[in-house]
């Protein structure tokens, strides 16, 4: 509504004010901005939706070999990956409680420190792709196409829907640099942190998607 | 409404319109707008582009088939020409069509709210369906050239062909994404905005059908967003999951396209019906017939149409069992669509019918849907579905729903809403010789269509045998009829912006909020939000009187 308010120049604003709440204060619809968030977090889940659904039913085209294939990955790796993104989630949650307790610094250290965890994700998930990619795990390979099709499926499952989820929480890394620069410039504030919040609930979805992928991939052998 | 509207009763005449009261001048004014009203424009023009792009294309394949043998191209771009017909008329027209345009500029005014929940998504949604049009226009020009897998690109040609599929279905991601932008912005304006006594059961037809799409835009449309990033990904690094050399299943891609693309079909369809529902009481001068009843409909064909999609599969290898259950949904969901259609019939009844141009475009709707509403009954039944699968009876069928239905509703719509959107009024006279020959010109191409599937004439072939030239040629000679209809329409509109007449706030007698405005509405549609007292589609006798 910022073009109509700003169109407003000539209109007493104190006689726009008790009109209701759809008058000034536009972009103060917390309800209506979560609203928003919540259903475009579904439409996420529903996109990881369709990979789930590739998954399931080619596990239970071939049990085994995605039993075995899923033995190659490194599952202490997949743990500490988890445990850094639950963390993530945590200083994110503090981060908003600091920010609604006036505590701005506070608020934007913890966001940082989320923001840090997230990269150390991504490092870990690095090195995990790189160590695959030198053993000859990647699609298309010859050593992959040596094995059985359920093997050379369970592979890109994995590199699909992990590399989905990176891309995620790469874009979650740059939903949090703008929030770090809006909580900076005080346009996230103790009264007005539905950015921040909405940002911390997509960090959050990053990371249940993630709760998931973990069983699927890491734990399944 | 009218008379529940107290406080706007005398329409604001001593605002600006939205044309005039911009913060910014030029091209700018329009470029960087957060105005729902200039957005919807936006979206009109490049979507009346796009269809005069896709129509042109149409146009030259029908002249392919004049005559038996190359007429006027070789097999491979017939082959490029149907996938971008496809493409350009589903992804950048028909689907986004009702919700982008007459969604955007009346969805707010409708519910009595200044402006969608969140204005600046709305310019990014624009922003993504253009950059997505682009992408799927460019890909015609680079790589290996134009796509020629139809507009479903499916696996496993899509991912072996030399063409430039990966673009036009990155281009077709885009496009989703803004079409999920749109929904989401939509459901959030109609559970936050609307207007002060407006209740659930006091919001008209057509916001209430937005708001039935708009779910079906959030909820299916990542499914393609993510069967498609697929396709990219098996094309670019191979991953497998489609491609049965490597292990995949095919099927598993027809079944995720059409989880997707079967509802887009209602996304298509449900706004256009919301349309028709504004506008056959206001021309039959009479309250709708069975309000509940259309509400509900639209929810249930939103639900149960989401339900079906596996009936496009019937001959690709199904379980007996799924077949039959799916071809049992597929039955069910005609039971809502005919519900709307036997309500609209009942709102004639007895009305004093005023047959101007856009209740042309609205009759014209029900009886073009009418046969492709019945027609794709057929299809739902197992046996004729063996016959007549890929063939013109499918060609036909789908025209007549998606252009007999979505295009006439997005017509008639238009003429509708004209003099609101513009403040300008096209030649009556003008507009309905154009629509006779739209329906005449319709009817001859796409009937004889459902004939020659009936013969047996294939569909995506670029020649016939001796068999099927005579219709063929009754097809062609009616595209003709068509395209000049469409023409002089389109020209006839065009004109209607340059007539000085003026054209007052409710030309029609209608009782929605957005009659209660000025034509064209004022940047912030109401001076004093309205409060709603009693149910739409009020017609009481004094305003009645003032129609005639």
């Amino acid at each position: 509504m910022s073009a109509s308010v700003e169109n407003h120049d000539a209109g007493p604003p104190a006689a726009e004010q008790p009109a209701g709440q759809h008058s000034a204060g536009e972009h103060r619809d917390y309800i209506g901005a979560k609203l928003g968030m919540w259903i475009f977090i579904f439409t996420e889940l529903i996109l990881f939706g369709g990979l789930f659904v590739a998954y399931g039913m080619y596990r239970s085209m071939h049990p085994h070999e995605f039993h075995h294939a899923a033995g190659e990955l490194n599952v202490v790796l997949g743990v500490i990956n988890t445990l850094v993104l639950l963390t993530s989630s945590l200083t994110m949650v503090l981060s908003i409680v600091a920010i609604r307790l006036k505590r701005k610094t506070q608020s934007m250290i913890f966001l940082a420190s989320t923001m840090v965890l997230g990269c150390v994700f991504l490092v870990n998930k690095f090195f995990e792709w790189k160590a695959k990619i030198h053993h000859g795990l990647y699609p298309g390979s010859e050593h992959l196409m040596a094995r059985p099709p359920g093997e050379r499926l369970f592979f890109g499952l994995y590199y699909g829907m992990t590399g989905l989820h990176g891309l995620h929480v790469t874009v979650g890394l740059v939903v949090m640099a703008i929030m770090l620069v809006l909580l900076r410039r005080d346009k996230i504030r103790h009264d007005d942190f539905i950015k921040l919040e909405n940002a911390g609930l997509y960090w959050h979805l990053v990371d249940v998607i993630w709760i998931f992928l973990l069983p699927l991939f890491y734990l399944a052998a | 409404m009218s008379t529940a509207v107290a406080s706007t009763a005398a329409p604001t005449a001593s605002e600006p319109s939205f044309y005039a009261g911009s913060s910014r001048q030029g091209v700018l004014s329009w470029l960087l707008t957060t105005d729902h009203k200039r957005i919807a424009l936006l979206y009109l023009g490049s979507m009346l582009t796009f269809f005069l792009v896709g129509m042109t294309i149409g146009v030259f394949m029908r002249l392919e088939h004049l005559t038996m043998g190359p007429t006027i191209m070789k097999p491979t771009t017939y082959n490029a020409l149907f996938t971008l017909h496809g493409v350009i008329m589903i992804f950048l027209f028909v689907i986004p069509g009702l919700p982008a345009v007459f969604g955007n500029f009346l969805l707010p005014i409708m519910i009595g709210a200044k402006d969608v929940a969140f204005p600046r998504l709305n310019l990014l949604s624009w922003y993504l369906f253009m950059a997505g049009a682009t992408i799927a226009i460019t890909s015609l020009f680079t790589g290996g050239g134009p796509p020629d897998t139809g507009w479903s690109f499916y696996v496993p040609y899509s991912v072996t062909t030399g063409t430039n599929v990966t673009m036009a279905v990155l281009g077709a991601f885009v496009i989703g994404f803004s079409s999920i932008l749109t929904g989401i912005n939509f459901i959030t304006t109609i559970h936050r905005l609307r207007a002060k006594g407006m209740n659930w059961m006091r919001m008209p037809l057509f916001p209430w059908a937005l708001y039935a799409t708009a779910w079906v835009q959030v909820l299916a449309t990542p499914i393609l967003g993510i069967t498609l990033l697929l396709v990219v990904l098996e094309r670019v690094f191979g991953l497998g999951i489609f491609n049965p050399a490597i292990g995949g299943d095919p099927i598993l891609y027809q079944h995720l396209f059409w989880t997707y693309s079967h509802p887009a079909v209602y996304i298509m369809i449900i706004p256009a019906m919301g349309a028709i529902s504004e506008i056959i009481p206001t021309f039959a001068h009479r309250t709708i017939f069975g309000y509940k009843a259309i509400v509900l409909s639209s929810m249930g064909i939103a639900g149960l149409g989401s339900l079906v999609w596996a009936h496009h599969m019937f001959t690709s290898g199904m379980s007996e069992t799924s077949i039959i259950i799916f071809s049992l949904l597929t039955f069910l969901v005609a039971i809502p669509s005919a519900i709307k259609i036997f309500n609209w019939v009942a709102t004639l009844y007895k009305g004093s019918i005023e047959l101007k141009a856009p209740m042309l475009f609205a009759l014209g709707f029900i009886f073009l849907f009418s046969i492709g509403g019945l027609t794709g009954l057929f299809q739902g039944a197992l046996a004729v579905n063996m016959h007549i699968h890929d063939t013109y009876f499918i060609v036909g069928h789908f025209h007549y729903v998606m252009f007999g239905g979505t295009g006439m509703a997005f017509f008639a719509a238009l003429h509708y809403w004209y003099p609101k959107m513009f403040g300008r009024m096209y030649k009556e006279r003008t507009a309905v010789v154009a629509w006779v020959h739209i329906f005449v010109g319709f009817n001859m191409l796409y009937f004889t269509m459902l004939v020659l599937g009936m013969q047996g004439m294939p569909r995506r072939y670029y020649d016939h045998l001796p068999g099927f030239h005579l219709g063929h040629l009754v097809a062609t000679v009616g595209s003709w009829i068509l395209v000049a209809g469409l023409l002089l329409m389109i020209m006839n509109l065009v004109r209607g912006l340059f007539r000085k007449v003026e054209v007052p706030a409710n030309p029609w007698g209608g009782v929605t909020l957005e009659w209660m405005v000025a034509s064209p509405p004022p940047v912030e549609n109401f001076d004093v939000l309205p409060v709603i007292t009693e149910a739409p589609y009020t017609f009481n006798p004094v305003s009645e009187e003032k129609a005639k």
